[in-house]
């Protein structure tokens, strides 16, 4: 256990701190941005695309399955960036200030 | 050169953060989404063009390529064309998609351990068998949320459900065990399929009003998922940004539930706008309602010296907020000072009212919070509900035995007039009467949000 501690001190540090700046930045937030913030963090999870990146270069030339399932893992971690940021964008858009 | 990819995820991470901070102010917002879409391209492009020795290029490159490219044209059309009102439905489908290609790795990561003929270490297996369970409840509880959204599916208790969920928790638990102490493939897929039932069954009996703190929770399920992902290949941009969305996420859920008075087990459990909403429909106040016409609305917002407008759900179901803000300009033409009051959960999701009129290009500043307007009331002359139902209801303050007992409302009865835009009697989506309605000062303008308040506006042309 101590081991398991010491060995991954890192990661423990960004998860714990992680957690907090998450807690931070969201509670004074006022409650318009909700939706665009929930949007927002939408399409950060979409760094999971990273993941599949790396699995579909990983997978031998003759490993179809991998090939294929990570192929399509690749096009739906995209779809979530992609769409995650322009459907926030978009809604940001309308948050413009105008002066008369 | 070998440290490139360290430093490009460092400067990805530290995107993600400035700018979900950026997110939560009204003026840098937009700018902070651009911040986190360029940390995620730092991050897309250190994985595509460099490993921990150097440059180098990915091998099946053009795989890779063209699954970006496939994802990159269909998610901008998807999220260019989506009409505004329909944004809930399409944060709620691409959350689903990041939670299936965290499943989809995973079960490409455990063919190959599977196939490697060695043993499973518990720390490589547990990442996988995470992100396997947690992605795919999270793409199935998104989907059943996306089609809820867009009235494809409808709301079902089953008897016993508590029960049944424990029980396939209990399974996925019991069967994991099993898969880590045999290594067998039946047991992965097991799982698979187990984890996609619970999906279904966390999600399909809660009601369609509160579907927007289950795609926040269900946002927050893909975060953690993405994390998961960060550990199996000591990916630290992966691991950062799935924390910070998991636990942005769960804070953003309680925050909403909070909006609404509403503890999250309560909302998890499908109690209240699920499936049980036609038996609270039992007070009836026995009133009558004051029937009135838009001529006699349009001159006394004419002259009056301050209205205030507050939008509900009906607004965006009638697309009325064009002509809403049409009649603002007019109203703001003859010096009535005219106000927008925002109730944090007014339509179907916080924020939906601002966006919404934000799109017809009603100012930012005349958009204004409950806790903030709720002392103007008293000096206001005609306060417009526009398809608002719960939010303005008195229930919550003077009757405890009402469902929405305590949630906070605004306190439209202290102004002189109350004009209330409906299309019928019929009750909101918590399925109670509103005494507002019977008050001597309130007045029912009865008919759909957009065509009252284009008669409201052709009215106030011809004064």
């Amino acid at each position: 256990m101590l081991e398991f501690i010491s060995n991954n001190i890192t990661f423990l540090y960004l998860i714990v701190l992680m957690i907090i700046v998450g807690i931070e930045l969201i509670s004074h937030v006022p409650s318009v941005l909700h939706t665009p913030l929930m949007s927002g963090a939408n399409a950060i999870h979409g760094v999971v695309l990273i993941g599949a990146i790396i699995v579909l270069g990983k997978a031998e030339s003759n490993d179809y399955f991998s090939l294929i399932v990570g192929f399509i893992g690749v096009i739906v971690g995209t779809l979530n960036v992609i769409g995650g940021f322009v459907v926030t964008d978009r809604m940001l858009e309308m948050f413009k200030k105008k002066k008369k | 050169m070998q440290y490139l990819l360290e430093i490009f995820y460092f400067l990805a991470s530290l995107g993600f953060v400035i700018g979900l901070k950026m997110m939560g102010k009204p003026d840098s917002a937009r700018k902070g989404n651009l911040v986190a879409g360029a940390g995620m391209a730092l991050a897309v492009l250190g994985t595509l063009f460099f490993n921990s020795q150097g440059v180098y290029i990915i091998p099946n490159f053009g795989w890779i390529m063209a699954g970006i490219a496939v994802g990159t044209i269909i998610g901008f059309v998807m999220a260019k064309r989506v009409q505004m009102t329909k944004m809930p439905e399409m944060v709620s489908l691409f959350n689903g998609m990041g939670g299936l290609c965290a499943a989809l790795i995973s079960i490409i990561e455990w063919r190959h351990i599977a196939g490697s003929g060695e043993g499973v270490e518990v720390l490589h297996y547990l990442p996988i068998l995470a992100g396997l369970i947690i992605g795919t409840i999270s793409f199935i509880g998104s989907m059943v949320a996306w089609g809820k959204l867009n009235g494809s599916l409808k709301d079902i208790l089953l008897p016993g459900q508590q029960l049944v969920n424990f029980v396939v928790l209990a399974a996925i638990t019991a069967v994991s065990i099993l898969l880590y102490q045999t290594g067998s493939d039946v047991y992965f897929y097991a799982i698979l399929i187990l984890s996609g039932i619970y999906g279904l069954l966390f999600v399909f009996p809660i009601g369609g009003a509160d579907m927007p703190v289950v795609i926040s929770l269900l946002n927050s399920f893909t975060g953690m998922a993405a994390a998961c992902g960060g550990f199996m290949y000591d990916n630290k941009v992966m691991l950062m940004g799935g924390i910070l969305v998991g636990s942005a996420g769960t804070i953003l859920t309680i925050i909403m539930c909070k909006a609404m008075n509403r503890s999250l087990k309560n909302v998890l459990l499908g109690n209240f706008g699920g499936g049980n909403t036609a038996q609270a429909s039992t007070s009836a106040s026995g009133g009558t309602v004051r029937e009135i016409q838009a001529t006699d609305v349009a001159i006394m917002m004419k002259y009056a010296s301050k209205v205030i407008v507050v939008p509900g759900y009906g607004l965006a179901v009638a697309q009325a907020q064009h002509v809403c803000h049409e009649l603002e300009e007019m109203l703001d033409a003859e010096g009535v000072d005219v106000k927008y009051a925002i109730h944090p959960v007014a339509g179907r999701m916080p924020g939906h009212m601002n966006v919404l009129l934000a799109e017809s290009n009603v100012s930012y500043d005349k958009l204004v919070e409950m806790d903030d307007i709720n002392s103007e009331f008293a000096t206001t002359d005609v306060v417009l509900v526009v398809g608002a139902n719960d939010v303005v209801n008195p229930a919550a303050k003077t009757d405890p035995a009402s469902p929405i007992y305590g949630m906070p409302i605004l306190d439209v009865e202290d102004a002189k007039q109350v004009i209330v835009l409906k299309r019928s009697m019929k009750a909101g989506y918590a399925g109670i009467e509103n005494e507002l309605f019977f008050k001597d000062k309130t007045g029912m303008l009865f008919g759909d949000a957009k065509d009252s308040i284009q008669k409201l506006v052709n009215e106030m042309k011809v004064l």
